[in-house]
Order: structure tokens, then C-alpha cells, then sequence
């Protein structure tokens, strides 16, 4: 089945998202309502006030996503919602929401896994990219390496086995009493300090394709600890630099292993200037393509949803209604 | 109270596997402690003793894990929780139905929590691995196994 205009709606964590997308490239309109300025004095996304404010949010978010695209109601051929991972409460509204509109406009509903969304991302950017890809994909609750062979045809490589990567940044900078969101204040804070300054852990460095982040953090601390005065800017740089560091390394090594066409970042971590910087530099030295999307696309948004709906309707059909939030959803592997 | 000391996570690692040979079903225990004092891995000693395959990793995004050993349990972060009322999406009435639960930054949630519990305090040291660990038994629930625990972590009590 296909359908060419598909509505997207993104509700895991902490942003309110709808989007049209024609034929899983074209994006016709993204909207997307951050509520960081709802979540920045918890230093952290809070679960009750991310399902509150979804409730509130979705419906206008989704009337502004369809006016800025400027299609009728009646020409929306698929309803997408991302049903998992992330804040089960958060995922319901959504999941709800989409299912509700499908039946009202009698047209297919398709559940989306938020980690392939993520994937699809880059798709929307350059809908030729080449396979085999190697996809680093990295948020505040995921760090994975991840082979894509083809269209909806995964290998995950490996994981974290503690922190996401994301989420060693918002810790460090709440500890740090740097502000929320972390990644973005450490991301400027280090182009004011040396990354050589500290030599932080860069643990599993050279130890398969998992990754941990829990130790870099507590290195951090304990850093802190000792020297209080130390340079907010140097710690931020030569902690940010370590885990870079790891990330980097082992989606280069995993390129070469699997003889990628490509290295793709994903997930919010990859709107990170070290990260991007770090990862065309690897790409141009090693003669394969970098793919890095823009920082709206890296970042939760529902075009994201649209795009991995458009494969998954020509694939697996529409998705029963019966089908709810699934907190712990993995990524579907498939031979 | 009992009071011990690890210099190594592996340590901290082993004295959660003591613990965890005690659990029970409809166990709480209350990790509090720093960033970096070493709570998801006193979990995944834990989990590991009771005989968990599946990686344990940081509840923080995800709020709550489940896993299956052989007893369930429930991993929870409270990390991100800072009013009272946002602890409802936590749903900690039915989890607490089945398994031993442990909530990492436990002490957020304190006021709403059953009495009986397990609190462990995890103080980090002067040296960059080592931990002072407080286990204090709140209300009747482990007031029974005191003494067995008391055997379990012998190795590494200072008090």
C-alpha cells in the first residue's frame, strides 16, 4: 500500500510535532513546538508536565502543520504516530490523536518506532543516499551504531551499556550547574576551553561496538570535586572531546568493517559542532560520503515519522488500531 | 545501620549481589546517592545476581526498565521527578505489586513511598573509586532479614 501524503505525529519525549510529507521525501511543513522553555527550570524532561502539555499542544501543532503545507484535511492519505520508545504517557497522546483522525478521515494509521523515525531522518535530506550506511545515532536516552543494508533492513552493531550519550551531557552540565539542556551549553562553553586540557576516560575505546558513558561522567565529578576552580571551559571541551572521541572512532571503524558507502549521524547529539566537525574530517580522510542532517532534523520533529511511515505502509501495511504505546520498543531487526 | 566501604566499582558490584541474594518479592530499595556514585551499577550487580541477561542500563530517559531474572525487577530513576505529583506516571502501586523494586535518586520520592524499604546510600570517597555505603531498614520489612544481611555484607563493613 502507499500512500503519498502522510501526516506525522511525534510526541515521545519533550516536543509537540506534526508534519506532511509527500512521498517519504518531501517535506511540505514541520512543525514543531519545542517545550524546552516548559522543561528548563526541572533541568530535565518531566513526565506528568510532557503529557500535559502534548495534550494541549498536539492539536494545534498538527492545524498549523496542515495550513503551513497547504493541503485539506481530505487529501491526508496516512496518519503516522511514533508509538515507541519514550514517556508512555507522552506516546499516548499521540498514538491516541492519529488513531482518532484515521478513523475520522477513514485512512490508514501506521505506528512508527521512534528509533527507525531517527534513521529516516537523513532520508528526507538526500533520498539517494547509498547503502550499506552506517548510522551513529545518538539522543539523550540513545547511543547506538547501526548498519542500514537497505530500506527497513537494520543491523545494530552495538550499544551503550550504561549512559546515552546525551544523557552524560545533561547530567555533567546539571552537576556543573551549567543549565538545560546540556549538550547545547557544553557544545559553546567548549569553544571557549582546551580539550587537551583533561584527559578524561575514553572507555571501551578499543573494545567491540558498545559504548559507556557512565565513567566520563563520574571522572567529571570527581575532576570537579578536586579542583573547584578548575576552568568551566576546559572541563566542558576535554569532556566533550572524550566522548566525541569514542563515538567518532568506533562509527569509523564500523564503516571500514561493513565497507560503508556512507557514515549518517543521528539522534540530538548529532546537531553537536564537535561531532559534525569530527565526522566530516574521518569521512573526507577515509573517501566516503558524510551524511550529517540539519539540526531540525537531527532533533525530535514528526517530518522524521512521515518519511519511515511512507516505507513501512508499502511494507507492512496499515497498523491494527488495537496497537499502543510500547515504552521499551526496540529496533526492528530484519535478516 | 550498617555501614560499609568499597574501593572498586567490582566491589560495589559484588556487596549488591549479597544484598540481592536476600530479596523477595515486593521488596523496595531506595538508591540514593551523587552523580556518578555508582547507583545503575550497584543495580546491575543486582540484577546480574538474581540472574539478568539482558543489559541494565540508566533509567533516566526511560523511567522505569523491567527486568526478568529469577524474579522480576524493576529498575526506576527519579532523576528527572522533582514534584510529588509527577510521580503518578510512574504508576509505583502496580509495580510494586510484582519484584523487588530499586528507584535510583529514591530519596525524591521518599514521602510518597511504602514504609518498608531498604534505603542505600552510596557517599562517594576520597579516592576517585571509593564508596561508603549506608543500609538502613525503614518500617518492618527487612527488620526479619537484618541479621542475614548483616552475615552477607560482612566483607565489607567498617561499621
Amino acid at each position: 500500500m502507499t500512500a503519498d501524503l502522510i501526516l506525522g505525529i511525534e510526541t515521545s519525549c519533550d516536543e509537540t510535532a506534526a508534519a506532511i510529507v509527500a512521498r517519504g521525501s518531501d517535506v511540505m511543513s514541520s512543525v514543531v513546538s519545542s517545550q524546552i522553555e516548559l522543561h528548563r527550570r526541572y533541568g530535565g524532561v518531566v513526565p506528568e508536565v510532557a503529557s500535559r502539555a502534548h495534550v494541549e499542544l498536539l492539536m494545534p501543532v498538527v492545524a498549523q502543520a496542515i495550513v503551513e503545507a497547504g493541503v485539506e484535511d481530505r487529501e491526508i492519505e496516512a496518519v503516522a504516530a511514533t508509538h515507541g520508545p519514550g514517556l508512555v504517557g507522552a506516546l499516548l497522546v499521540g498514538v491516541s490523536a492519529a488513531k482518532a483522525m484515521s478513523m475520522v478521515w477513514d485512512v490508514p494509521f501506521v505506528a512508527i518506532n521512534h528509533l527507525e523515525a531517527h534513521l529516516y531522518a537523513a532520508f528526507l535530506e538526500e533520498p539517494d543516499l547509498e547503502m550499506p550506511l552506517v548510522i551513529l545515532l545518538v539522543s539523550g536516552g540513545h547511543t547506538m551504531l547501526i548498519v542500514m543494508e537497505g530500506h527497513l533492513r537494520y543491523r545494530v552493531l552495538g550499544g551503550t551499556v550504561d549512559d546515552a550519550a546525551g544523557e552524560a551531557f545533561d547530567k555533567v552540565a546539571r552537576y556543573m550547574n551549567l543549565g538545560y539542556p546540556g549538550g547545547p551549553v557544553i557544545d559553546e562553553l567548549a569553544t571557549q576551553g582546551d580539550p587537551a586540557a583533561i584527559r578524561f576516560p575514553r572507555a571501551m575505546a578499543n573494545e567491540g561496538w558498545d559504548f559507556s558513558f557512565s565513567g566520563v561522567k563520574t571522572a567529571v565529578v570527581n575532576h570537579v570535586r578536586k579542583h573547584p576552580d578548575a576552568d568551566v571551559g576546559d572541563v566542558a571541551a576535554s569532556f566533550q572531546e572524550a566522548v566525541i572521541d569514542v563515538l567518532v572512532d568506533k562509527a569509523r571503524d564500523a564503516a571500514r568493517e561493513v565497507g560503508a558507502k556512507g557514515l549518517c549521524l543521528a539522534g540530538g547529539v548529532a546537531a553537536n559542532s564537535r561531532l559534525r566537525e569530527k565526522t566530516l574530517d574521518v569521512c573526507a580522510a577515509d573517501g566516503y560520503r558524510a551524511f550529517l542532517p540539519s539540526r531540525a532534523m537531527c532533533t525530535d520533529n514528526a517530518a522524521m515519522v512521515a518519511a519511515a511511515a511512507w516505507w513501512r505502509l508499502q511494507v507492512d501495511g496499515p497498523s491494527p488500531l488495537d496497537i499502543g504505546a510500547d515504552p521499551s520498543l526496540r529496533l526492528p531487526i530484519v535478516g | 545501620m550498617l555501614v560499609c566501604a568499597t574501593h572498586h566499582v567490582d566491589h560495589t558490584c559484588a556487596l549488591a549481589a549479597a544484598v540481592a541474594g536476600l530479596a523477595q518479592d515486593g521488596d523496595l530499595i531506595l538508591l540514593v546517592g551523587d552523580l556518578g556514585a555508582g547507583k545503575t551499577h550497584f543495580t546491575q550487580g543486582f540484577a546480574r545476581a538474581l540472574g539478568v541477561t539482558d543489559r541494565v542500563t540508566s533509567p533516566t530517559f526511560t523511567l522505569a526498565n523491567r527486568y526478568v531474572g529469577d524474579i522480576i525487577i524493576n529498575h526506576l530513576d527519579a532523576y528527572r521527578v522533582e514534584q510529588l505529583s509527577e510521580a503518578e506516571d510512574l504508576a509505583l502501586p502496580e509495580l510494586l505489586e510484582d519484584g523487588v523494586t530499586l528507584i535510583e535518586w529514591g530519596d525524591n520520592l521518599a514521602p510518597v513511598l511504602p514504609m518498608g524499604r531498604l534505603e542505600i546510600r552510596i557517599v562517594l570517597g576520597q579516592g576517585d573509586d571509593d564508596r561508603r555505603l549506608e543500609l538502613t531498614g525503614v518500617g518492618p520489612a527487612w527488620a526479619a532479614r537484618w541479621a542475614d544481611l548483616e552475615t552477607a555484607v560482612a566483607d565489607w563493613r567498617v561499621a
